[in-house]
């Protein structure tokens, strides 16, 4: 759960508050932007995805980084995965 | 994988390693603590420690937010989903955290209701969609995952979601890392200051550890080049006679920290005079409460609680091993009475306990060779 995970940002859901289309790992959920504040990312764009909020903005090479070290982890990445793409908070 | 290459480089690690072992003063021994879970899975799965010279010692902190919860809090939180009406929802990874009378999955095999979550916000839409029922969230975490509930419990209060609560247990790192130097059992010469918690309060908070207690600290990454390169930081800043908070993750911790986060933290929690850590004990505003404004999504101020303190099993040391006494194949029972599957404490619990850890890489080797060494 103290897991922060890399996704994509897919699009924006602007009739939905801050929520956001993310795909981590071939899922696509909907997160939570309200932590990073209007205009802060655009689709395309990396973030780091903790328990259904987009905590920080990431390049592209520290989210490569992140996934491979996540896919190493094993049961535990697994299990986030499997948590994350049950997740339904719209 | 160009980029993971940057983060995995053989050839780097080990001119990292032979910088650190040239920074070493003779006869020396060097302890340093990495306060996060995160950290010590890293260090067990990429066997950090191999590249390290025998005189440079890392130990574990207390950052394994499921396993600083109290066995009380549980029996707590089990007491609530005693309720017909409640919903109790949770982290998988609280699920198998024994209290003093059973773990959740148990009261959930007697008939409780209690539902995994992935985020806050699936507890938010479970009590949307059943109005009949009161829906509690069981909140732990630092302060990596306190804002997500503090964002949950505004928009609960915003669209009048009344059959919502948390029930609150988030800590505060900073004051475990305090009450573990004001602590006479360990003599550390420095910290690997937590990343993820970092990227939520800054850099600025850890400068009382360089100012007040003499000890540097640097953020780290968690690649395992960047916890050889926090070591290695540390190791000059040492040699050099400094002593400040450095950040090494800078590609993703920013010194302020998150001014949104910390925000809606402040608007709806507040310190608590005093919290118990599993382990630890009692730790003075170690820990946050929703404020009396939110009562309302307050399961401490809606449902009636035990709060009975549970001592920890007699067997069982995660306190000595939360606070990086012992190592955790030290503790008596390691590996025989409590392992992953059968956990006595909640070091064994967690994937991101320093004992599950140890269990799952078997990377305890190199610490019975010093210590027979050392004999």
């Amino acid at each position: 759960m103290c897991l922060g995970i890399p996704g994509e940002i897919v699009e924006l859901l602007p009739d939905r508050g801050d929520l956001a289309t993310v795909e981590v790992a071939g899922v696509r959920r909907p997160i939570s932007l309200g932590l990073l504040g209007p205009g802060a990312v655009r689709p395309g764009d990396w973030v780091l995805v903790h328990v259904g909020f987009a905590m920080s903005k990431i390049d592209e090479a520290e989210a490569a980084a992140t996934l491979a070290l996540l896919e190493g982890l094993g049961s535990a990445y697994e299990d986030e995965l499997e948590a994350l793409s049950e997740s339904d908070i719209t | 994988m160009r980029f993971v290459d940057e983060y995995r480089d053989a050839d780097r690690a080990g001119v990292l390693a032979a910088e650190i072992a040239a920074l070493c003063e003779p006869g020396r021994h060097y302890k340093f603590m990495e306060v996060c879970g995160g950290h010590t899975h890293t260090i067990y799965k990429h066997g950090v420690e191999d590249h390290l010279p025998e005189a440079v010692e890392l130990v574990h902190g207390p950052g394994c937010p499921v396993c600083v919860i109290p066995m009380g809090r549980v029996d707590d939180a089990i007491a609530i989903a005693g309720e017909p009406d409640v919903i109790l929802t949770s982290f998988g990874d609280m699920m198998r955290v024994p209290g003093g009378d059973g773990s959740f999955f148990d009261a959930k095999a007697a008939g409780a209701d209690i539902r995994m979550v992935y985020s806050p916000l699936d507890a938010l839409r479970i009590a949307r969609d059943n109005p009949g029922r009161r829906v509690v969230f069981m909140a732990i975490g630092f302060e990596t995952t306190a804002p997500s509930t503090a964002m949950t419990v505004l928009r609960a209060a915003a669209e009048g979601i009344k059959n919502f609560s948390v029930f609150c247990n988030h800590v505060t790192v900073i004051p475990a890392i305090k009450a573990i130097l004001d602590s006479p059992d360990l003599r550390l010469d420095g910290f690997l200051g937590p990343g993820h918690v970092s990227t939520v309060i800054g850099c600025r908070p850890y400068e009382f550890i360089a100012a007040r207690y003499g000890r540097p600290l640097v953020c780290a990454g968690f690649e395992p080049l960047d916890l050889l390169q926090s070591v290695y930081m540390l190791m000059r800043q040492l040699a050099e006679g400094r002593c400040e908070v450095e950040n090494q993750y800078a590609r993703v911790v920013p010194w302020e920290g998150n001014p949104r986060a910390l925000e809606a933290m402040g608007r709806t929690m507040e310190l608590r005079p005093h919290f118990e850590w599993r382990g630890l004990g009692f730790i003075s505003h170690s820990a946050l409460r929703l404020r009396e404004e939110f009562a309302a999504h307050d399961a401490e101020r809606v449902f009636d609680l035990p709060g009975v303190r549970v001592a920890d099993p007699k067997a069982c040391q995660c306190g000595e091993v939360l606070k990086g006494v012992i190592k955790p194949w030290e503790c008596k029972v390691f590996g025989t009475a409590c392992t992953p599957e059968t956990p006595i404490g909640t070091c064994m619990v967690s994937s991101e306990g320093a004992c599950a850890a140890y269990y799952n890489y078997g990377r305890f080797t190199r610490d019975r060779v010093r210590e027979a060494t050392l004999r």
